[in-house]
């Protein structure tokens, strides 16, 4: 049984993790650029539930219904203009810029909302969960937050395979110039990928904020386990990422049961292990002979 | 040939005084020409002659260090890819180009998407070319590559373009098969689209041309109509100057 709980609540965390990643996937396959901010973007997804939205009036529970339509535009604004610029310059800029970004975002919580941990108030639901048997006990916002990420990238799967907007992302991702050719206006499709990057990653720090605590530096700590589950699933596959993520979350849960100390560690391993020994990842795209 | 229609011959594409440089190297000098409605123009010329480059500046890839291209009367030569595409200017790139995660009908589909409505449907494509409808939901990168190149050619023409620019379509393919891809041409132009192809393959460009303009080293070395041309005209042309030439040039007549 123990054994069983530590995949559940593996699978749990691993949700988190997809949540979290599929922006940086996305951002990585389509303009190949690699936000190191991408995880600061959550932390201030989690700070404006928190701190803005209750005075708009929005309660802490609803407030992605409005904070996440604001950062995918937050997202196509900072693509199209910061990110673009350090683009059209050369790839080496764009890691430089969104370090920057990153050091200056987490300074700038630090200043205004100091170090101590903050968490999003929904409640009595924090603590509910229900039985599973009598050692297994299941959170109901980890659950929700597992269906959310898998509802996510099942969305994002199929508006990418099928609608002409996803087709084009696809299409820039594969081909810049030749997508160009076929009418495509690549910064436009750089700023729409943007955008659903930060929406999502909004989510997920939404959704931290809700099962735990965070502080201005979570966001570089889960930019880490985001990248392993990126890593370990395969860059461009979504589904890869989820079971990246879920792979990490159960690493992570085996290591704690042996040993607390172990829990970061065993997910580290096991992103090295598969570095070593898949390194397209697990469901990684074949490169296609050109 | 005949095809082009008497009082209506109006010029597509005027190309003046056209320079391209990458970095410190120029491509194209000053070259100038028109292509008129309903013609196929051929670019014949050496390898690094500038065709390409030419083809792609046409396309938006580059920008032109001087000269301008102007399409159907307006000055497109500040316009970004996107927007050239948008007014009916197509390329099928040198190398095919394919989206190589995508199958065959995706590919095509990604090229009617912005592209324009007109009597090339997807459809339609899949009469050009009969062996497609079979094989359109197979991913692109296993294809031959002279299947590759009649998907490029399709993607580029469900975009309804009035002006189709073709890139080496004959490169690294099997004589049979450049055969095959070059008998769609005059189904193309029949279409009323005009076409400007680049040809390393001079017999290939010749065969279906109703214009030659030929490039050395960046510039215009010869212009004409291919029956009037003589081959030492064209070899002299494309391979550059005889002793005789060189030293014209040293001189610094161009």
């Amino acid at each position: 049984m123990t054994w069983l709980n530590i995949v559940i609540q593996g699978a749990l965390v691993g949700g988190f993790y997809a949540l979290f990643a599929c922006g940086l996937s996305l951002m990585f396959g389509v303009m190949k650029v690699i936000n190191l901010a991408h995880g600061d973007v959550a932390v201030v997804a989690g700070y404006t539930a928190v701190f803005l939205a209750p005075k708009f009036g929005v309660s802490p529970l609803w407030s992605f219904v409005v904070v996440v339509p604001v950062f995918a535009l937050l997202g196509y604004v900072v693509q199209r203009t910061l990110i673009q610029k350090s683009i059209d310059r050369d790839p080496f800029t764009t890691l430089l810029v969104t370090f920057g970004l990153s050091v200056l975002i987490e300074n700038l919580l630090l200043e205004v909302y100091t170090a101590n941990g903050q968490s999003i108030n929904i409640g009595s639901l924090i603590g509910s969960s229900f039985q599973l048997s009598s050692t297994i006990y299941i959170s109901y916002v980890s659950l929700v937050v597992l269906g959310v990420a898998v509802a996510v990238l099942g969305a994002l799967q199929i508006f990418l395979g099928h609608t002409k907007t996803g087709r084009l992302i696809r299409a820039v991702s594969d081909d810049r110039e030749a997508a160009q050719l076929s009418g495509a206006n690549y910064r436009h499709i750089f700023g729409i990928a943007a955008g659903i990057a930060f929406a999502t990653v909004a989510l997920a720090g939404i959704a931290y904020g809700m099962t735990t605590e965070f502080a201005p530096s979570s966001g570089v700590t889960n930019l880490i386990y985001a990248f392993e589950a990126v890593v370990v699933g395969g860059i461009g596959s979504l589904w890869g990422t989820l079971v990246g993520g879920i792979a990490i979350g159960i690493a992570q849960q085996l290591g704690e049961h042996i040993n607390p100390e172990y829990q970061v560690l065993a997910g580290n391993l096991l992103f090295l292990v598969v570095l070593a020994v898949r390194p397209n990842g697990l469901f990684g795209k074949k490169t296609a002979p050109s | 040939m005949s095809d082009a229609p008497t009082g209506e011959s109006s010029v597509v594409l005027e190309v003046s005084g056209l320079s391209v440089h990458h970095g410190q190297l120029c491509a194209v000098e000053d070259v100038s020409f028109s292509v008129s409605r309903g013609e196929v123009l051929a670019m014949i010329g050496a390898n690094g002659a500038g065709k390409s480059t030419l083809l792609r500046t046409i396309a938006g890839l580059h920008t032109p260090s001087g000269g301008s291209i102007s399409f159907e009367g307006a000055d497109i030569s500040r316009l970004a890819p996107h927007r050239r595409f948008a007014r009916g200017i197509s390329l099928v790139p040198e190398g095919r180009r394919l989206f190589s995660s995508m199958t065959l009908e995706e590919n095509l589909l990604v090229g009617t998407t912005k592209g324009a409505r007109g009597t090339f449907t997807i459809e339609a494509i899949y009469e050009l070319f009969p062996w497609m409808r079979e094989r359109r939901r197979s991913r692109v990168w296993q294809f031959s590559g002279g299947e590759q190149q009649a998907v490029a050619i399709g993607r580029a023409l469900v975009a309804n373009p009035r002006l189709l620019l073709l890139d080496e379509v004959s490169l690294g393919l099997a004589p049979i098969v450049i055969e095959r891809i070059y008998d769609v041409i005059p189904r193309i132009v029949a279409e009323g689209v005009t076409v400007l192809i680049v040809e390393q393959d001079v017999g290939q460009g010749l065969k279906v041309a109703t214009r030659v303009h030929c490039l050395l080293e960046g510039r215009t070395s010869l212009t004409g109509v291919p029956g009037e041309l003589s081959d030492a005209d064209i070899e002299r042309a494309y391979f550059g100057a005889s002793l005789h030439d060189s030293e014209r040039r040293a001189g610094g007549g161009a």
